[in-house]
């Protein structure tokens, strides 16, 4: 054997031999990605699911020092506040959307779905900030009214791209039959365009409404956070994660109980979303 | 818009669009345009408003804001350059850990992953991403800082305490835990850019490659190469999500603003100084310093996003990326 093969035979051998380093490692990189999933949502599960009871649900918090109560203010108030906020970013998002599917074909639409992606990429707290000046330094007080405008503002973006692909998935030949028909072209577009990825719509809300039920930094100075039972948004607030929040950071042992509590009835309410999400799309993306 | 006007159209066409007939379409083109302004509006909005919002600490500091270390409310100094710092030392551990894992994750899925698989790994990477922040901050104190402090710190600072990074006392949270909670946090995000990215680099290179007698490594290689400017962009898109993380990185930092070269020391960054100062900012000075720190904020989110943005789209050829963490 030649110098030469036997140099080409070690070659293939070191080559061989990177091609299945590097093959185990990027299968190890997932791996490892999975079990830190699994770690973190292992800990939300154990730690949380023990410290449950029903009190929890349906209490209200009780003063620091006393053992028991609940976070039932808080959900309501998120739920709220997540009823708010989907009431002005859906029409808004699924009207913006039908623009950008119908009629963006322009430098116009260009932007707008650049500027969506911007404000999809503004960290949350800015919007906490915006919607403070925007509602809390006018009206002088904090209130559930600013964390709607808040979380609206962080849902928009959301609806708006998802909505716009549902539309796009719909074949531009039922269109033209639409307007065969001698249909005009808004009545196409709302009965036939929307009506049929009318389901497609309603996983883009879903999906804002997961996005914007986590969201913590945004509500900090617009609802605040209350003790008490408060279902007039024109006060202050309680909410789901504001109250994480409040309690973890807090001294107390029990407080750190009902935080892991909350927090893995949050993160339980958002999985169940986003796997509802995915469930109904399964075969939109193959 | 979209009636683009080909040469076969005379010059006059448009005066039909103002036959009684056409009417309601034009009013449903101008309804729908109308609530597309809003997003315009939204972030023109946004910008003047906090502008204005910030004006005492603009014109007291100008351009020392960002050089000065003094943050000190009592006395009415607002240097925020230890949150620039925090940010940035955050952000690089960050993407230190989480791209190449990212990279490796969008790989596998992308050329390795047996079809089976490929589905269920993409959807659970994902998950991460669903994940509220809060909940990342609760698991960071509670689980990841004391293991940081008991088990990783003494390992560093025995094996690598000569570089000035690793030295000093590790209380749990600091600088390097807040870096990992934000590796996590980013990774879906990157992994799910990098993965549009390699979808559409054509299967001949990936094929050409091959063809030459490359083993899997090396036409991943070459297909890697090939999307270059599409993965510099899925980091710098990793990058702005760091950047403006707040909750998670606000409850595992130790909030203390001081710049220290180990990364064990409690430090800062510009989001979470807003979400842990705001409430009590009485001075109106104070306010404005603050919000001063969010259009930074903005501003630096704002440019990020329009260079990654640039990148994805010359690197996906136009393919829309519907995808937002």
């Amino acid at each position: 054997m030649s110098a030469i093969t036997r140099q080409t035979a070690r070659g293939y051998r070191s080559r061989k031999l990177v091609d299945t380093a590097t093959r185990a490692a990027t299968a190890l990189a997932s791996v490892f990605v999975i079990v830190v999933l699994v770690i973190v949502l292992g800990f939300m599960l154990w730690k949380g699911a023990g410290a449950m009871n029903l009190a929890f649900f349906t209490e209200l918090p009780k003063p620091v020092g006393e053992v028991g109560g609940g976070i039932a203010n808080a959900i309501v108030g998120s739920l709220i506040m997540l009823a708010l906020a989907a009431a002005i970013a859906v029409p808004l998002g699924v009207l913006t959307a039908i623009y950008l599917s119908e009629f963006g074909t322009g430098w116009f639409g260009w932007a707008i779905r650049f500027l969506t992606d911007v404000l999809a990429g503004i960290p949350s707290i800015v919007v906490g900030i915006f919607a403070y000046t925007l509602m809390v330094i006018p009206m002088r007080r904090f209130s559930g009214y600013a964390g709607g405008v808040a979380l609206a503002i962080i849902m928009l973006p959301v609806v708006i791209r998802t909505t716009e692909e549902m539309l796009r998935l719909v074949p531009q030949s039922l269109r033209d039959g639409g307007l065969a028909l001698g249909a005009p072209r808004w009545r196409v577009t709302i009965d036939i365009v929307l009506a049929s990825s009318i389901s497609g719509i309603a996983t883009g809300v879903l999906l804002a409404v997961a996005r914007a039920m986590g969201e913590t930094a945004p509500l900090l100075f617009t609802a605040l956070g209350s003790s008490l039972w408060t279902t007039s948004p024109d006060r202050p607030m309680a909410s789901l994660p504001v109250q994480i929040y409040n309690y973890s950071i807090s001294p107390y042992e029990d407080w750190h109980q009902k935080a892991w509590a909350a927090a893995f009835t949050l993160v339980v309410l958002i999985l169940l979303l986003n796997i509802s999400v995915r469930y109904l799309t399964r075969n939109k993306h193959a | 818009m979209s009636a683009t006007s080909s040469t076969a159209t005379p010059r006059w066409a448009f005066l039909g669009r103002f036959r009684p007939a056409n009417l309601p379409d034009t009013l449903f083109q101008g309804v729908t345009g109308l609530c597309a302004c809003v997003v315009l509006l939204l972030i023109g909005a946004m910008f003047v408003e906090m502008i204005q919002n910030s004006v005492l600490s603009i014109q007291k500091f100008g351009f020392r804001f960002l050089s000065e270390s003094t943050w000190d409310p009592v006395a009415g100094e607002f240097g925020a350059l230890p949150f620039v710092y925090g940010t940035l030392v955050t952000s690089i551990i960050a993407l230190l850990i989480s791209v190449p894992i990212s990279i490796a994750v969008a790989t596998f899925v992308t050329y390795q992953a047996p079809a089976r698989l490929r589905r269920p790994v993409i959807s659970l990477v994902e998950l991460l991403a669903a994940i509220p922040s809060v909940a990342y901050g609760l698991w960071g104190i509670f689980v990841l800082a004391p293991f940081m402090r008991d088990y990783v710190a003494p390992v560093l600072r025995d094996s690598l305490g000569f570089i000035p990074l690793f030295q000093g006392p590790s209380f749990g949270v600091g600088m390097l835990t807040a870096g990992l909670i934000l590796a996590i946090m980013v990774t879906p995000i990157v992994t799910a850019v990098s993965r549009d990215v390699l979808a559409a680099v054509p299967t001949h290179q990936r094929d050409g490659a091959l063809a030459l007698g490359g083993t899997q490594w090396e036409s991943t290689r070459v297909v890697l190469s090939y999307a270059l400017p599409g993965i510099v962009g899925a980091v710098i898109l990793g990058l702005a999500r760091a950047v403006g993380e707040t909750m998670a990185v606000t409850m595992v930092i130790g909030n203390r603003p001081e710049i220290s070269a180990s990364l064990f020391a409690p430090g800062y960054t510009m989001a979470s100084v807003i979400a842990n100062e705001f409430t009590e900012a009485t001075e109106p000075l104070y306010l404005h310093a603050l919000i001063e720190i969010g259009v930074l904020l903005f501003v630096v989110s704002f440019l990020v996003r329009a260079c990654a943005q640039l990148l994805v789209w010359y690197a996906t050829r136009g393919r829309t990326l519907g995808r937002e963490g």
